[in-house]
């Protein structure tokens, strides 16, 4: 405090320079990603890419359809599960504050810190060992179980921003509550919760421990929902790890759809959304 | 009296629903079950391996599923518990100063038309996926770190045990990198938020004082945000400790303990990522795998839980309380 102006002033500047330098940091291994996996993922790029199926690893040609396939189906499972429920409970949030939503709260916001590696083994017990088979209906709902809390926290901090004045106004009228939340409430607060829907979608197709043990994975296409279902997620990580090159290549492809998929669906919200900060989940 | 009559209604109100608000309870009340149904089917699955091995399984240090004389399985989780616990340390020496760099950037120095798009793009390593996080790390990452940066660390501190013997880039050093990676986003912006929680007042009262940025970021807003702070190095620690795929592809899946970062190891979540469908009808194997879900969801949970109430408890004069 009580140093010269001098050294107070440089250990200022050095300060801004240093956390200026934590954020450009940040930037490079983001921008390294990027750069890889566009300049490797674009020379197997080809119309049969997204068209055929996976060749087996090491294999040449072939394409990923049944990943993007599977990817689709598992995540439109999960969300015809998980938009509702978690619609509904961030719903139940904002309707009924009080310590018994707190501690709903608090139990969502621990569930989104569970490790999606366990999701996987709890769904493995729940759905595969009861059904006696891996099936993309396992991977949906194993994904539907990350989308729940995460969807209801969302939709409660879109609710909660909305004034009480104007809820309070809506049932002055002697509108009944439901319509009040249907029509007041929801709907103005419309964008954020759409925004906090996309977000989770964006994040469940891109999670991949949670279908290794509910999905396995598929060469083929499936032909019901009863079937093992292959993923862009699982086929980047056997690929990946696989000692082939082409089978290297051939993953490097993969990623570059599925982050044109998932950065393009949060730039795109982002974007819509003014930029505005999400809640950190 | 009157006050009490008031409140008795005001009750009744709240408690009076209709279709759509019993709906409202059943959808909210999932979410305690998934909590539940976690906790019953991890331990049911465990019990085996618990019967087995007992506290002996967090102290072992072999992991021999097969044994070679058909006798039954030796296994301990000793080695995947110290890889957890060895790259979750690396990731924060890294993640927690970059972290409060970034949050104290973006929320207190950041020049007003930059602030929203420097959140923007470090929302957006957020949003990149794990897989392929992995990927980038196996086969970019690797064999940068083993031709530049592991020869350099062996090269002038293998005086420390931690930093002897020969890399080839997979292993604990690498493994704790990357996580520190995919925390830097999630840590920095819980502690943008409980940063920008503080309240105005604060600062003011240290810029009138005379003080420097750095000085008021030092005297009146790190000690306000102490707590909060705290909380997000607990909840990144919790997603580290989890975190799964990337850290499956760099880690090299060797159950060892050694201080050597250089050489392949493993961790919890590595070791069911790996051998899970390898198991094959050995029941103890299968068992003790849960076991070690059941472990990870317990030190998950507990992170979590410990973040989260400490940051609930953060409400400041004036009832701001952090956006988290």
């Amino acid at each position: 405090m009580f140093s010269s102006m001098r050294m107070r002033r440089f250990s200022n500047r050095l300060f801004i320079v240093l956390a200026t330098l934590a954020f450009l940091l940040a930037l490079i291994p983001l921008g390294s990603i990027l750069y890889q996996t566009i300049a490797e993922g674009y020379t197997v790029l080809n119309r049969g890419f997204l068209t055929e199926i996976t060749p087996p690893i090491g294999g040449s040609g072939g394409g990923i359809l049944n990943a993007i396939e599977g990817s689709v189906v598992m995540v439109g499972i999960a969300s015809l599960i998980g938009v509702p429920i978690g619609l509904f409970a961030g719903a139940y949030l904002s309707e009924y504050p009080g310590r018994i939503a707190n501690n709903l709260r608090l139990v969502a916001e621990v569930l989104t810190g569970v490790p999606s590696i366990v999701t996987g083994i709890v769904v493995y017990v729940v759905v595969v060992a009861t059904l006696h088979r891996f099936s993309a209906l396992a991977g949906g709902i194993a994904l539907s179980f990350m989308m729940i809390p995460i969807v209801a926290i969302s939709t409660h901090e879109s609710l909660k921003l909305v004034p009480s004045s104007i809820k309070e106004g809506g049932l002055a009228l002697g509108i009944s509550r439901s319509k009040t939340l249907v029509y007041i409430l929801v709907s103005s607060a419309k964008s954020g919760i759409i925004t906090g829907i996309a977000l989770s979608v964006a994040r469940i197709m891109g999670e991949t421990a949670p279908l290794l043990f509910t999905a396995l994975g598929n060469q083929w296409l499936m032909t019901s929902i009863f079937d093992p279902a292959a993923s862009m997620t699982v086929l980047i990580y056997e690929f990946g790890t696989s000692p082939y090159p082409s089978a290297h290549a051939f993953a490097w492809g993969a990623a570059l759809i599925l982050l044109m998929l998932v950065l393009g669906l949060n730039v795109v919200v982002r974007i819509a959304s003014r930029l505005k900060p999400t809640v950190p989940i | 009296m009157q006050i009490q009559i008031e409140k008795t209604r005001a009750r009744q109100r709240a408690r009076h629903h209709d279709f759509l608000h019993t709906i409202l309870i059943i959808a909210a009340f999932a979410v305690p079950v998934i909590a539940a149904l976690s906790l019953y089917a991890l331990y049911n699955g465990s019990l085996d391996s618990i019967q087995a091995f007992g506290f002996g399984f967090l102290t072992g240090t072999a992991w021999v599923p097969n044994p070679p004389n058909g006798g039954p399985p030796i296994l301990g989780a000793l080695p995947a518990i110290y890889g957890s616990v060895v790259t979750t340390l690396i990731s924060l020496i890294f993640a927690v100063p970059i972290s409060l760099g970034i949050a104290l950037f973006q929320s207190e120095l950041a020049p007003g038309r930059l602030r929203l798009p420097s959140i923007f793009l470090v929302e957006l390593l957020a949003a990149v996926p794990s897989v392929v996080y992995g990927l980038w790390g196996i086969l970019f990452l690797v064999p940068f770190m083993s031709a530049y940066i592991d020869p350099g660390l062996i090269g002038s501190l293998s005086f420390i045990p931690l930093f002897e013997g020969e890399t080839n880039g997979l292993g604990m050093f690498t493994a704790g990198v990357i996580l520190a990676i995919m925390i830097i986003p999630y840590g920095a912006a819980v502690m943008r938020e409980v940063i920008a929680a503080v309240p105005r007042s604060q600062r003011e009262a240290c810029v009138a004082l005379g003080g420097t940025q750095l000085e008021t970021i030092r005297m009146a807003v790190i000690p306000y945000a102490s707590t909060g702070i705290i909380a997000a190095i607990v909840l990144a620690m919790g997603r580290a400790i989890g975190e799964t795929m990337a850290v499956t592809m760099v880690i090299g899946n060797v159950a060892r303990i050694s201080p050597s970062l250089f050489l392949p190891s493993e961790t919890i979540p590595s070791v069911i990522a790996n051998e899970f469908t390898e198991v094959a009808g050995n029941n103890i194997y299968l068992a003790a795998l849960f076991e070690l879900g059941l472990i990870l969801f317990a030190i998950a949970f507990l992170m979590n839980l410990i973040g989260r109430v400490l940051i609930s408890k953060l409400t400041f004069h004036g009832g701001a309380s952090a956006h988290v």
